[in-house]
């Protein structure tokens, strides 16, 4: 699913990386601990969080995630939009909450499918 | 190639500096992704506990012929019980770590899983030492 796609889905705004929404992306991580993220993210995935500050970039970008979703109306601040730009990634924001934007995603065929196997 | 790197108490602006050092070096050096998001990984986890858990310390990083060392030490409370906090999900972080994204009681566990040698040593009001070693 191509990350254009993901906004038209989410009605999500985008902060930063309009020149990337051609991106495809395979599957989806929510989450709001990053510590989770770090654990169970194995591929290259979109990460929706309601986490808005500069440790959730600094994460997707440990992890080579591309696109974060901000989820629950959240905006990203300048200073973390210009992280994101410097690491070139592609932030964007929803106003659905973080079951729905999953749950929107999910419908429309994207999976859960970048993390590992829980026990 | 050695990095040395200070880590502040509860200082989250500067936590993560050495392990996105540590990613451009490794990556300069033409180390594959998986290696290099794994060594990232176990090095962000063990700046993070620093700044929680033990009020900072300091980080060395050496990349050597077909591996990578990464010692943390620090001078904090100490861990009275290892094998507790090895445990997936088992955390003593403060309330106010969550609300930034932490404290999920993975942090070991994470620096473990993604590392090929994983010591630790823990002296209860002295500190913790870390040795993370992943084969590149």
């Amino acid at each position: 699913m191509t990350v254009r796609r993901i906004a038209e889905i989410l009605e999500a705004k985008v902060s930063t990386g309009e020149d990337q929404l051609d991106l495809e992306v395979n599957a989806a991580c929510g989450a709001d601990l990053m510590s989770d993220v770090m654990a169970f993210v194995k591929e290259k995935v979109v990460l929706l969080t309601g986490l808005v500050n500069p440790q959730a970039i600094r994460t997707a970008d440990l992890m080579d995630i591309r696109v974060v979703v901000f989820v629950r109306g959240k905006a990203p601040t300048d200073d973390i939009v210009d992280m994101a730009r410097e690491n070139g990634m592609v932030l964007l924001s929803t106003k659905y909450s973080m079951f729905l934007a999953c749950g929107r995603l999910y419908e429309s065929g994207l999976r859960g499918g970048g993390i590992r196997d829980i026990a | 190639m050695k990095l040395r790197f200070e880590v502040g108490g509860e200082d989250f602006s500067l936590a993560g500096r050495a392990s996105s050092e540590l990613k451009r070096a490794l990556s300069r050096l033409g180390v594959g992704p998986e290696l290099i998001r794994r060594a990232s990984i176990a090095m962000y986890e063990g700046e993070i506990n620093m700044a929680i858990h033990a009020g900072g310390g300091d980080i060395e990083a050496e990349i050597g012929e077909g591996r990578v060392v990464m010692v943390l030490r620090d001078e904090g409370p100490g861990i009275p019980d290892i094998g507790l906090a090895m445990t997936e999900g088992w955390s003593t972080a403060p309330d106010r770590y969550r609300e930034l994204g932490f404290g999920a009681g993975m942090g070991l566990p994470n620096m473990k899983r993604n590392c090929d040698e994983f010591e630790i040593e823990s002296a209860v009001g002295k500190g913790t030492t870390v040795r993370m070693v992943i084969n590149i």
